[in-house]
């Protein structure tokens, strides 16, 4: 069994390491595109679809993560779905998913396992959920780097993405579930909440650092490894979680850089 | 002359409200189609179901091996998103296979500084990102380019500016341009076909002598046009 909780670990342990690893990449890409869709708050409430994934699997005695990703996954489709059928912006129909999926969460999950599923719980890693941990980041930045001209061209003008031949309404699936699958990489390290904001902040750090989308990247991926390698490290040696310490240090990084702003 | 596309009894509804009705034209290769009519005339629908984003009745048929540029309105772009001009034009080169060279030809065209490829497009001025636009609708040789009242927002020596270059591109590349403008004047100068669209479906088509004429631009507009045909203009 793999432990995937402190610096102690993570320096022992170089699979546990991959997997912050990855998981930091994966948010850090998914963030980039996410941030520039204007899907700012729609990727935090996004994150909590899984919600009601993690009480029914509670109550069927199955690992609540397969129950989350299950419902992420669900939710990404219902979400397109929703967006496609009744052209409703995706910001209102992540809003509404989110309210209902909270709503059925808490009916489905105790107190304490709804906080576990919010704010992420420490422990022992089952082969299942490291394989997913290391192929989930894969092919989610696989995935967004050969889809990345296409959502850049369909982010500035759908209907010029349509006269370059693109789907959009495909392409718009693809991006939710690589969402979808990000958020659910988080669920056991982070929580559903803290997993949003690490997807939001490096890449909110970004956009008004960058002047191009290389450097979008760059910045992206290195706010959010550095400050999951840097919570980590905090955590073994502070009496403090460690998603919180995360979280923090994400934050930290988006105030600080806001002193290098580049002009608009 | 072959035609590029034939609309046959189009259709474009909102939920209960009918945009468009029956609506039924063609444009020859090489042509230049000028749409008019008042706001809310359903102009933009028209583009937006010719490009298949809107779903409608009746048939839209383009030759075979048509690649469409497509110049929009000015779009709402955030100031901030850290895209350059250069990253969106090699966005749409990488799809269409279009080299290095291709997009320096193409920022060449429209008369596209070095600079603004390398500032973010959200930053741009209006007549800059409506020639970036066009530019990122050269690439992929296109033998159609679409433009949606492509000049809103854009001061009257932009407009010169952006319509003369069409101009040149269409003699030089031998391209089929439909557009939609409010310039009657710049119809008049472009437009070989005008397809006029009124508020209460009326519709009319043909050359531009023909279509506008004072009876036919009231009837388009629901009020009397102070518009006059000078000897000069018109193909």
């Amino acid at each position: 069994m793999r432990r995937w909780t402190t610096t102690c670990t993570l320096a022992m342990d170089p699979s546990a390491l991959l997997l912050s690893g990855g998981m930091a990449v994966a948010a850090g890409v998914v963030g980039c595109f996410a941030v520039m869709r204007r899907m700012t708050l729609a990727a935090d409430a996004m994150s909590h679809v899984a919600l009601p994934g993690i009480g029914l699997a509670l109550v069927l005695h199955l690992n609540p993560i397969i129950g989350g990703v299950a419902m992420l996954l669900v939710g990404a489709v219902l979400i397109w779905g929703l967006e496609r059928r009744t052209g409703i912006s995706t910001e209102t129909v992540v809003g509404v998913v989110f309210s209902a999926a909270l709503a059925v969460g808490s009916m489905l999950a105790s107190g304490e396992e709804l906080i576990d599923a919010l704010l992420g719980k420490p422990g022992a890693l089952n082969p299942t959920e490291v394989a997913f941990g290391l192929l989930a980041p894969l092919g989610v930045v696989v995935f967004l780097v050969r889809a990345r001209n296409r959502l850049l061209i369909a982010l500035v003008s759908p209907d010029l993405a349509r006269t370059v031949n693109i789907n959009v309404e495909r392409l718009n699936l693809g991006f939710l579930l690589a969402f979808a699958v990000t958020v659910a990489l988080g669920l056991r390290y982070l929580g559903v909440l803290l997993m949003g904001s690490l997807i939001i902040i490096p890449a909110a750090t970004a956009k008004h650092l960058a002047r191009n989308i290389r450097a979008m990247f760059l910045v992206a991926v290195g706010v959010s490894v550095g400050s999951t390698l840097l919570g980590s490290a905090l955590a073994a040696v502070l009496p403090l979680p460690t998603g919180p310490l995360i979280i923090a240090v994400a934050a930290a990084c988006f105030f600080v850089s806001l002193a290098w702003r580049r002009p608009a | 002359m072959p035609d590029r596309l034939v609309v046959s009894s189009l259709g474009v509804s909102f939920g209960k409200t009918e945009v468009l009705r029956d609506l039924s034209f063609s444009v020859p290769d090489g042509a230049t189609l000028a749409v008019i009519g008042p706001n809310g005339s359903g102009k933009t629908a028209l583009f937006k179901a010719l490009i298949g984003a809107l779903p409608s009745s009746g048939t839209v048929a383009w030759a075979q091996g048509t690649r469409f540029g497509y110049v929009p309105q000015r779009l709402d772009l955030e100031r901030d998103l850290p895209l350059s001009g250069r990253d969106f034009l090699r966005a749409k080169a990488a799809l269409v296979r279009a080299s290095e060279s291709e997009v320096e030809r193409a920022t060449r065209l429209v008369n596209l500084g070095q600079d603004v490829g390398s500032r973010p497009i959200g930053g741009l001025s209006g007549g800059q990102f409506q020639r970036l636009l066009l530019a990122f609708a050269l690439l992929g040789h296109p033998n159609v380019l679409l433009f949606d009242e492509p000049t809103t927002g854009i001061d009257e020596p932009g407009e010169e500016l952006l319509y003369a270059t069409v101009e040149r591109l269409q003699r030089e590349e031998r391209l089929t341009v439909i557009l939609i403008s409010h310039e009657l004047s710049l119809v008049y100068r472009m437009a070989g076909l005008v397809l006029c669209l009124g508020r209460r479906g009326v519709s009319c088509f043909g050359p531009p002598r023909q279509i506008l004429t004072p009876e036919t631009l009231e009837r388009t507009y629901g009020a009397p046009m102070d518009h006059y045909l000078h000897s000069g203009h018109g193909p």
